[in-house]
C-alpha cells in the first residue's frame, strides 16, 4: 500500500492550439477548475477548430455596442466593423440571453477574465439607525418595550423629518420620509429622537472593516449597505450558502438585520439583496433569468429616472433588457452614468466591469523580534525594535500616542506594558527610554522568545522643522519630558494647573494631566495671595477680641502663634448656583504671627449665621 | 631630555582660584528652612526664578506635600507656569529633578524634600549640580525639618521670616515679606548674612545688609498696639 499515501497524480491536460495555462489572478479557485473543465470540453468536441472565430460568432448579436465598448471586448471590436443586422439584436437578445454569459465568457481568451467569474455579496442593512440607536439604548440599561413607537428624526426643509422607525412605529404607520408632526397626530406616545447620520456613518465603517473577517475586499455600498467580493472565500466557510449563514447569524449577534445576497456582479447582488429572496446565491448561469422580473428599481437608479421607465412602460430589467441597445442609448444621452439605464444594465449583466473598490486596512504599526532561544530579558531587544517601528511611522507620516510593549513567554503566559506620550513621537530613543524602569516589572518566567512593539494608538504628524538656531522646540522638549515622568510614575502624577473663573481658592485652580488641553490665563486676584495653598484646609482653635473680627491667637499643629499683623476680612462668598445649601460664607485673613511667619486664615460663617453653631478657623495657605 | 618643570601651586592658589571662579548662570542651591511651616524658603526661591524662561518644574514629596501644602498659582509671580510632580519617595524626587535638570526648555526646577532621607547624599546632590550647570537649568532644593549635612550643592542658604514692612495703606496690615537670608556654604563668593525685600508685584527681590533693617519701624513696636 506504499501508493496510497502519496497524493494523486492528477492527468495533465492535453495540450491544444487554443489553451492557456489557468493564470494565477485571484479568481475563485472552484470556478476555475469549472472553467478549465469546460474549456477542456469544448476542446475535445471541436477537433481541430479554431477557437476565436467560433466565438466571434456566438458574439455576433450583442458585441454591437454603440455606446462605447465594454473593457474586455474592446480589442476585438475595434478590429472588426459591426454586422448591419446588429438593429435587431436587442430584439432576440431577450430570448439569447439565458444561455449566452455562460457560453461566450470562459473562451474570452484575448484578456483571459471571465466577467461573470466573481462573486459578489452584497449586504443591505435595512434597519441599521434604528437598530444601533436601540443597541445603544441596551448599553445605557434603558429598555425599550417592543410596543411602544418610537423613530429617529432629521432635519428637513421643513421641519424634522422621520429617519428610521421601530417595528412598532412601522405598525402604527409611521414611515420613512413622512413629517414628524404629522406622524404625532398618528401615534400620539411616539417617541422621537434625533438620528446621529454621522455616527452611523462611522459605525458602518467600523462594521466594513469587521466583515472583513470572511473575504479581503470590502467596501462601503450607500448608507445602509455593504459590498464584498467574496470571489474564492466561500469555500473557506463551507460554501456560499453556508457563508451566507453565518454572515447573518454573526450580524444577528450584533442585533442588526440584513438581507444578503451574492451574484456575480455588483449590480445583480444589490438588487437581490433587496429585492430577491431570502440569502440569495444566483449562478452565473442564471443571472439573465433571475434579473428580468425584478423592478426596474433593483438597477440602482434614482426615483426620477424609475418614474421615467415606468411611463415608458419599462416596469421591469427583462422589460429593458429586451429594448434594442440604441435606442436606450440616444434616449438616455444625457443621463449621468448612475441614472443611465444602459449602463446600470450593462453592470447588472457584467458587460461592464465594477470592481469592489475596497479601501485599504488603516496602516497598523507594529513590529516584533523573534529570538532564536528564550532570553529574560527584553532590554537589548528594545532599542532596534523602536527604531524599525519609528522608521514604519515616519513612511506613513504618522506618530505614536500610545506604545504596548508584549512578550511571548515559553510557557503561553503573555506580559504587556503600555505606555502613552503627550504628543505623537517617532523618536525611537525617546520610544526606548520610556520603558526604562518599567521593564523590571516584567516575570520573565522560564524566558520569552517572542517580543513585539505595537504603536496601538497612532495620529498623524508633520514634519516639523526645528529652529532655525539649532534650538530646540520648547513644547516637544517638554512633552517629552512629560511622558518620562507620567511613563514612571503614571498619569497623574505630572499636572499643571487648569484655572477656573471661581473666588473660591481651592475652587480657582484645577491640577490636569499635562496629556490634557492648556487652560486659559486668569488676571491676578486683587488682594495678595498666598505661595502655598495647603491641599485641605486645617482647623485650628483660635482666641478672639470680638466674634466678628481678626483672631488674636491661635493653635494650629500644637504650636500657640500670637497674631502680630493682620489684613482683612475679605469675605468670599459661597457659589450659591454650585454649592451645597447650608454653605457658610468664608472672611479670609492675611495674618502675621510673632515669630513673622505669614499665614491665609479664614473664618467659616458668622455667627448668627443661621447655618450652624459658632464659626470655625482654618488655616488655608502660606504665604511668603 | 628635560621638561619645563609643573608650576607648583599651593592649596592658597587653589583656594583663590576657586574664589574667583565665576558662578555659572544656573547651578544648585539647597535652602533650608528653619522653622517647617514657613513660606520665607519658598518665596526666596521663587524670586530667583523668572516667570519668562518656560515652565517650572515643581517636584514635591509625599511629606512635603501633606505639611506644607502644594504651590498656589495665584500668588506666584505672574506669568510663572508650572509642571507639578507628586511623588511619595525622595528617590523618586531625584530621579524626576535629573530628568527635569536635562530639559533645557525648563525655567527652572523646585525640588521639596522632607527630612534627612539617606538617598540624599553627596553623590545625588553633586550630580544634580553638574546636570543643572550642564544644561543651565537652575535647580532650587528646599529642605524642611533637616539638618546641613555633606552636599554637593554650590550655594546652601538658610532663610527665615522676618517682620514684614508697613502696608502702605493699613498700618496693621504685614506689607512687603521680609526675609533673614544666610549663605553659609558657598563655592563662588564669602559667607554672608542678608536682609531680603521681595516685591511681588515688579517680581523683584533686594538683598541688604542687616543693618538697613534697624532704621525701619519694625514688628515688635507695633505688636504692642496691634
Amino acid at each position: 500500500m506504499g501508493h496510497e499515501d502519496k497524493l494523486p497524480a492528477l492527468p495533465a491536460p492535453r495540450p491544444g492550439p487554443g489553451s492557456t495555462p489557468p493564470s494565477a489572478n485571484p479568481d475563485d479557485l472552484a470556478r476555475a477548475m469549472h472553467a478549465l473543465a469546460r474549456a477542456m470540453a469544448e476542446e475535445d468536441s471541436r477537433a481541430e477548430q479554431p477557437p476565436v472565430p467560433s466565438e466571434e460568432d456566438s458574439l455576433t448579436p450583442d458585441s454591437f455596442t454603440p455606446v462605447g465598448a465594454p473593457r474586455w471586448r474592446s480589442g476585438r471590436d475595434g478590429a472588426r466593423p459591426s454586422p448591419p443586422e446588429a438593429g435587431r439584436a436587442g430584439a432576440i437578445a431577450n430570448g439569447n440571453a439565458v444561455a449566452r454569459p455562460v457560453d461566450h465568457a470562459p473562451r474570452d481568451t484575448t484578456t483571459g477574465r471571465d466577467p461573470l467569474a466573481r462573486r459578489i455579496t452584497s449586504l443591505h442593512l435595512p434597519q441599521f439607525s434604528i437598530e444601533r440607536w436601540m443597541r445603544s439604548l441596551d448599553r445605557r440599561g434603558e429598555i425599550l418595550p417592543d410596543d411602544l413607537p418610537a423613530a429617529l428624526a432629521i432635519e428637513g426643509p421643513h421641519g424634522p423629518v422621520i429617519h428610521a422607525a421601530t417595528r412598532a412605529a412601522g405598525l402604527a404607520g409611521v414611515h420613512k420620509g413622512a413629517r414628524v408632526v404629522d406622524m404625532r397626530a398618528l401615534c400620539p406616545d411616539l417617541r422621537i429622537e434625533y438620528a446621529d447620520i454621522a455616527g452611523d456613518r462611522m459605525a458602518l465603517q467600523r462594521l466594513m472593516l469587521w466583515t472583513r473577517r470572511w473575504c479581503p475586499w470590502t467596501a462601503l455600498d450607500g448608507d445602509a449597505g455593504l459590498v464584498m467580493d467574496t470571489t474564492g472565500s466561500d469555500h473557506l466557510w463551507g460554501g456560499e450558502a453556508a457563508m451566507l449563514r453565518d454572515i447573518e447569524e454573526k450580524l444577528s449577534h450584533l442585533g442588526l438585520s440584513a438581507d444578503l445576497a451574492t451574484a456575480p456582479t455588483h449590480g445583480a447582488a444589490w438588487a437581490l439583496a433587496r429585492f430577491g429572496g431570502v440569502r440569495d446565491c444566483c449562478p452565473p448561469e442564471r443571472l439573465a433569468a433571475r434579473m428580468a422580473p425584478l423592478a426596474a428599481r433593483a438597477l440602482r437608479l434614482d426615483a426620477d429616472t424609475v418614474l421615467l421607465l415606468q411611463r415608458l412602460g419599462l416596469n421591469t430589467v427583462g422589460d429593458l433588457a429586451a429594448v434594442p441597445r440604441l435606442s436606450l442609448a440616444r434616449r438616455f444621452a444625457n443621463a449621468a452614468a448612475a441614472q443611465n439605464p444602459l449602463h446600470r444594465l450593462d453592470q447588472m449583466m457584467g458587460r461592464t466591469p465594477e470592481p469592489v473598490d475596497s479601501p485599504d486596512d488603516p496602516p497598523r504599526f507594529a513590529v516584533e523580534a523573534r529570538l532564536p532561544e528564550p532570553i529574560e530579558d527584553p532590554t537589548p531587544h528594545l532599542p532596534a525594535l523602536a527604531r524599525t517601528l519609528c522608521a514604519g511611522l515616519e513612511a506613513h507620516g504618522f506618530g505614536a500616542r500610545r506604545i504596548a510593549l508584549t512578550i511571548y513567554r515559553t510557557d503561553g503566559e503573555i506580559a504587556r506594558l503600555d505606555v502613552a506620550t503627550a504628543r505623537p513621537t517617532r523618536d525611537w530613543q525617546h520610544m526606548a527610554r520610556l520603558f526604562d524602569g518599567k521593564l523590571d516589572r516584567i516575570d520573565p518566567g522560564y524566558g520569552f522568545d517572542l517580543v513585539t512593539l505595537d504603536a496601538t494608538v497612532v495620529e498623524d504628524m508633520a514634519q516639523v522643522q526645528t529652529r532655525l538656531d539649532g534650538g530646540a522646540d520648547d513644547g516637544a522638549e517638554i512633552a517629552k519630558l512629560a511622558d518620562r515622568l507620567s511613563a514612571r510614575f503614571g498619569g497623574q502624577a505630572i499636572r499643571h494647573p487648569v484655572v477656573r473663573e471661581s473666588h473660591l481658592p481651592e475652587r480657582r485652580e484645577d491640577w490636569h494631566p499635562v496629556t490634557g488641553p492648556r487652560a486659559h490665563v486668569l488676571a491676578p486676584a486683587p488682594q495678595p495671595r498666598p505661595f502655598r495653598l495647603l491641599e485641605h484646609p486645617e482647623e485650628i482653635r483660635v482666641l478672639y477680641a470680638v466674634p466678628e473680627g481678626p483672631p488674636a491667637q491661635f493653635v494650629w499643629r500644637k504650636q500657640t502663634h500670637r497674631v502680630v499683623r493682620f489684613a482683612g476680612p475679605e469675605r468670599i462668598a459661597p457659589e450659591w448656583w454650585r454649592d451645597r445649601p447650608g454653605t457658610r460664607l468664608r472672611d479670609y485673613y492675611h495674618i502675621e504671627d510673632h515669630a513673622s511667619r505669614r499665614f491665609w486664615l479664614y473664618r467659616d460663617g458668622v455667627l448668627g449665621d443661621r447655618r450652624g453653631d459658632g464659626p470655625d478657623w482654618f488655616v488655608h495657605g502660606i504665604h511668603g | 631630555m628635560t621638561c619645563a618643570p609643573a608650576s607648583l601651586r599651593t592649596s592658597t592658589d587653589l583656594l583663590r582660584d576657586r574664589a574667583g571662579a565665576v558662578s555659572p548662570a544656573a547651578t544648585l542651591s539647597e535652602v533650608f528652612s528653619t522653622t517647617v511651616i514657613d513660606g520665607a524658603a519658598t518665596g526666596f526661591a521663587l524670586a530667583h526664578l523668572s516667570p519668562g524662561r518656560g515652565p517650572v518644574l515643581w517636584v514635591q514629596d509625599r511629606l512635603s506635600r501633606r505639611e506644607c501644602g502644594i504651590p498656589y498659582m495665584a500668588g506666584l509671580p505672574a506669568g510663572m507656569d508650572v509642571l507639578r510632580v507628586d511623588v511619595s519617595r525622595p528617590v523618586d524626587v531625584l530621579w524626576a529633578v535629573e530628568q527635569g535638570l536635562g530639559c533645557p526648555s525648563l525655567g527652572g526646577v523646585i525640588a521639596e524634600i522632607w527630612g534627612d532621607p539617606p538617598v540624599l547624599d553627596f553623590t545625588a546632590t553633586k550630580r544634580l549640580a553638574l546636570r543643572a550647570e550642564a544644561h543651565a537649568v537652575p535647580c532650587w532644593l528646599l529642605r524642611r525639618a533637616a539638618e546641613p549635612a555633606l552636599s554637593g550643592a554650590r550655594e546652601r542658604w538658610r532663610v527665615s521670616s522676618l517682620p514684614s514692612a508697613n502696608a502702605p495703606c493699613d498700618a496693621r496690615a504685614p506689607g512687603r515679606p521680609h526675609w533673614r537670608v544666610e549663605l553659609f556654604r558657598s563655592r563662588f563668593r564669602a559667607p554672608a548674612t542678608w536682609v531680603a525685600q521681595y516685591d511681588h508685584a515688579r517680581h523683584h527681590m533686594s538683598l541688604d545688609h542687616p543693618i538697613a533693617l534697624r532704621g525701619e519701624p519694625d514688628g515688635t513696636a507695633l505688636s504692642a498696639t496691634g
